[in-house]
């Protein structure tokens, strides 16, 4: 009986882990399809403006003249590329100064009270809908930039600052767990040598753990170059290359949702948005590359 | 209970009508319209027996509360249909319904107009059915001192040559063109049949591709000038006239308002039994005068004159 007991017990044990390795390897199978099957899909469909409708690489990378509907079409995508890496850029360069000092006030300065007050702030900021960000930025940004700069508000200062909200988060987390990932003793050495806190972060606590706040920049940045919805209520979408900070100006994301419904499948228009859908991909591959790089660095 | 009681009739029903694939079932209709009373107008009473089946509706977002609401009410007296409707823009619609993979294919613009070149004989299968007719008209931040542009004026103004509202006698102000994107549908009817010809994009013009947010832009922005729905209408924007022609309901019923387009539900083919009862309720007084009306579009069987794909105007 008892033999009996255990043996049966030892075959539930056995089954439980051929279920559980079965579902998780399907899960897995699964996952890997569809990624495979998506990076195909994008990269075919956006290869197509290439092979089928003929537009050559350097008139859509570099081609500043973007008129599908013209008599003559053309497909120059350069102005959205444009657009995308001076709002993305800009944003960053808003966002990380603050979100830099965000994550040091609740890790070093008042880790207490400053933390709880600031943390579910940030949590709060990365769960509103990017819709509301956009009508946020359409009823406050944009009419205060047209009452104190030139221009109508909308562009890419508009846009810029908008994103530079919506990333403000990502910055900050990724920039906070760094920090209190830090070595204790290497505060304490450096105010054991009687250094101030202010010498301590500036010397010690920033140069450290800069490779990590740096992965939280570039991926705050992948967020920005990827949003679509809110930049493309404020930023103008006129497929020109800006002159200034408050011209209206594109994104590769914000024509992409913009002609996706409008355009029928397999049509050259429909093809040249797939071709900047693939170079968004490319981008994000990029980014993520990046951050693999800076992590290598910090494991050093 | 009672509900679940009357679905399960109906599926009954149904088998038994597929089985014995007859078009007359005289003694059974009275089981089947017990769940179907008030329904006058009901497409049931031609067909003569209970619909079912699904039906997949997309495209065409500015059609689509305009099919939900009427779809809505064509379940409440049809238990055995049931239909669904999506998004997506008109070329999504179109595309999916000359590939089959909708059943109706919503549109803002004609079929011939969105499939081209090597898709034109796609367009060729589609089969077009006009519900309703949607009007627009230049707007103006009011400020800007204008109610009234000539075709040539609009025409100069979208394209860059007038680029001051005093040049058209209104205040010194700059011109602000809030436009649509290039592929919009709405933005298709306005150059069409308002410009008379397609603009290109120019440096520092606006584009918006929602109606909701077209009417904030060109309400707070100073100078601005763009084009709008006639459902969308209100005080915070200056309605101009064209050529001096209101854009009212009767001026487009009677064809002097010329900026107008309808608005398709395409089928690939002839449609089925219950797609056609769909389709057919929605020219039903009913709906033409009432949901139609009521959600701001023109009811497209009381215009007095029709359009072709050309844009040649005839009367009925």
């Amino acid at each position: 009986m008892r033999v009996q007991s255990s043996k049966s017990r030892i075959e539930k044990h056995h089954i439980e882990d051929l279920i559980g390795r079965s579902y998780m390897s399907f899960c897995v199978l699964l996952l890997i399809v569809s990624i495979v099957s998506m990076v195909y899909f994008v990269t075919s469909k956006g290869i197509s403006t290439f092979a089928i409708d003929k537009v050559s690489l350097s008139d859509f990378f570099f081609g500043t003249t973007w008129s599908p509907e013209g008599d003559h079409p053309s497909f120059g995508a350069l102005p959205f590329i444009a657009g995308s890496f001076i709002t993305t850029l800009l944003a960053a360069l808003i966002a990380s100064p603050l979100s830099i000092c965000a994550a040091l006030f609740m890790t070093e300065i008042v880790p207490g009270w400053g933390k709880k007050l600031l943390q579910p702030v940030i949590e709060l900021l990365s769960g509103i809908p990017s819709v509301v960000y956009g009508f946020v930025g359409l009823s406050v940004i944009v009419p205060f930039l047209r009452n104190v700069f030139p221009g109508q508000g909308i562009g890419v200062a508009a846009g810029a600052l908008v994103l530079s909200v919506m990333i403000l988060p990502t910055i900050t987390s990724v920039a906070a767990d760094a920090l209190s990932a830090l070595p204790q003793n290497l505060k304490e050495s450096s105010f054991a040598l009687g250094a101030t806190r202010w010498q301590t972060i500036a010397r010690v606590i920033i140069p450290t753990t800069l490779p990590a706040i740096m992965t939280g920049v570039v991926l705050g940045m992948a967020r920005a170059f990827g949003e679509a919805l809110a930049v493309q209520m404020v930023i103008g979408n006129a497929p020109f290359i800006p002159t200034s900070l408050f011209e209206s100006a594109s994104t590769l994301t914000s024509v992409i949702t913009l002609g996706m419904g409008n355009t029928t499948m397999g049509s050259p228009q429909n093809n040249a948005l797939w071709s900047m859908a693939l170079v968004l991909m490319l981008m994000t591959f990029l980014f993520v590359f990046i951050v693999r790089m800076l992590e290598k660095r910090r494991s050093i | 209970m009672r509900s679940k009681k009357s679905w399960i009739m109906a599926l009954a029903l149904t088998s038994v009508l597929a089985l014995s694939a007859c078009g007359n079932n005289g003694g059974n209709n009275t089981a089947a319209n017990e769940g179907n009373t008030g329904a006058s107008n009901a497409p049931t009473e031609t067909s003569g027996a209970e619909l079912s089946g699904s039906i997949l509706a997309s495209g065409s977002t500015a059609l689509q509360p305009l099919v939900e609401q009427v779809a809505e009410k064509f379940m409440e007296t049809n238990a055995g249909v049931d239909i669904q409707v999506q998004g997506g823009g008109s070329g999504t619609g179109l595309t999916q319904v000359a590939e089959k993979q909708v059943d109706i294919g919503n549109s803002d613009v004609f079929a011939e107009e969105k499939l081209k070149d090597a898709d034109a004989e796609k367009a060729k299968a589609l089969v077009d059915h006009q519900v309703a007719v949607v009007a627009i008209a230049a707007v103006a931040h009011p400020d800007a001192g204008v109610d009234n542009l000539t075709k040539q004026q609009l025409i100069d103004i979208f394209t860059g040559k007038i680029t001051n509202w005093k040049d058209v006698g209104g205040a010194d102000q700059k011109i602000q063109i809030i436009n649509r994107p290039a592929s919009s549908g709405t933005r298709a009817t306005f150059e069409k049949f308002a410009l008379g010809t397609k603009t290109e994009d120019l440096q520092g013009s606006i584009q918006e591709d929602s109606s909701g947010t077209v009417k904030k832009m060109i309400g707070e922005t100073p100078g601005a000038i763009g084009y709008l729905a006639l459902s969308y209408l209100d005080d915070t924007v200056k309605t101009l006239n064209y050529d001096s022609v209101e854009p009212s309901v009767d001026n487009v019923i009677s064809g002097k308002y010329p900026i107008w387009a309808y608005e398709h539900m395409y089928t690939n083919g002839e449609p089925n039994e219950t797609v056609k009862a769909f389709l057919d309720y929605f020219l039903t007084d009913e709906v033409q005068n009432g949901d139609v009306t009521e959600l701001g579009y023109i009811p497209a069987s009381k215009m007095q004159v029709s359009r072709d794909v050309e844009g040649t105007v005839t009367n009925k």
